[in-house]
């Protein structure tokens, strides 16, 4: 990989691991407060569904972990077991676009459902 | 050989392999999140079936699992983005600390209102 694509990759890693820091404590506050409260699908639905301010929250939520958990993986792949080839790279961006799918979903389930 | 295991005796090598670790399992655990959101696409009746079935003690158990590793891997993760962008001062020496509490504080949080 040439030294630009490696320079974006280590950007895009630290402003999704930003992007995430804020993401994971709301989502950390809000797993407590609805466990407190009962946990039940009508609760969260009435939350979420409809709710713009929520699907917007979530559905940045889950781009920046499409974006960071695969560039984590692939140093990872590097470091622990010697993976540094174009293959693992591509393998690693359909992981990423396959989490955004399933992720995107769930962020339209809870929304629209 | 000695002089790695030196390394590894350090609350930072142990604060590296749990965010690591941590990142590992959060991206396994992933899809598993999302396709169980997904149920709420069958409506509410089909999601609350799913819930019912994750007040298992054994899922319950897994749950504060998953939350204390999600906290340990934002409290790591917060750790190293201090390292690397701020100038340094002793008090990032405390930092594993910090990391510690703040990954406890959530998981008794969760662990203490799910049960």
């Amino acid at each position: 990989m040439n030294p630009r694509a490696q320079v974006q990759l280590w950007a895009a890693k630290r402003i999704s691991a930003a992007v995430l820091a804020l993401c994971v404590t709301v989502h950390l506050a809000t797993m407590i407060y609805a466990v407190r409260h009962g946990l039940s699908a009508t609760a969260i639905l009435d939350r979420t569904q409809g709710n713009w301010v929520w699907a917007g929250f979530y559905l940045l939520f889950v781009l920046a972990v499409s974006v960071h958990a695969p560039i984590g993986l692939r140093t990872i792949c590097g470091e622990w077991l010697g993976f540094n080839s174009r293959a693992v790279d591509v393998v690693l961006a359909a992981m990423g676009i396959a989490l955004a799918a399933v992720g995107l979903r769930a962020v339209w389930a809870v929304f629209a459902s | 050989m000695r002089g790695g295991w030196r390394a590894r005796n350090h609350p930072a090598y142990w604060a590296f392999m749990l965010h690591r670790v941590s990142g590992i399992l959060l991206t396994l655990f992933l899809p598993l999140h999302f396709w169980a959101l997904g149920h709420a696409l069958g409506g509410a009746a089909r999601l609350e079936s799913f819930l019912i079935w994750t007040d298992q003690p054994l899922v319950k158990a897994s749950e504060v699992a998953v939350v204390t590793l999600l906290a340990a891997h934002l409290a790591g993760g917060l750790r190293l983005l201090m390292l690397e962008f701020l100038a340094w001062r002793d008090w990032q020496q405390r930092l594993v600390a910090v990391a510690a509490c703040i990954t406890i504080g959530f998981g008794l949080g969760y662990l203490l209102n799910v049960v």
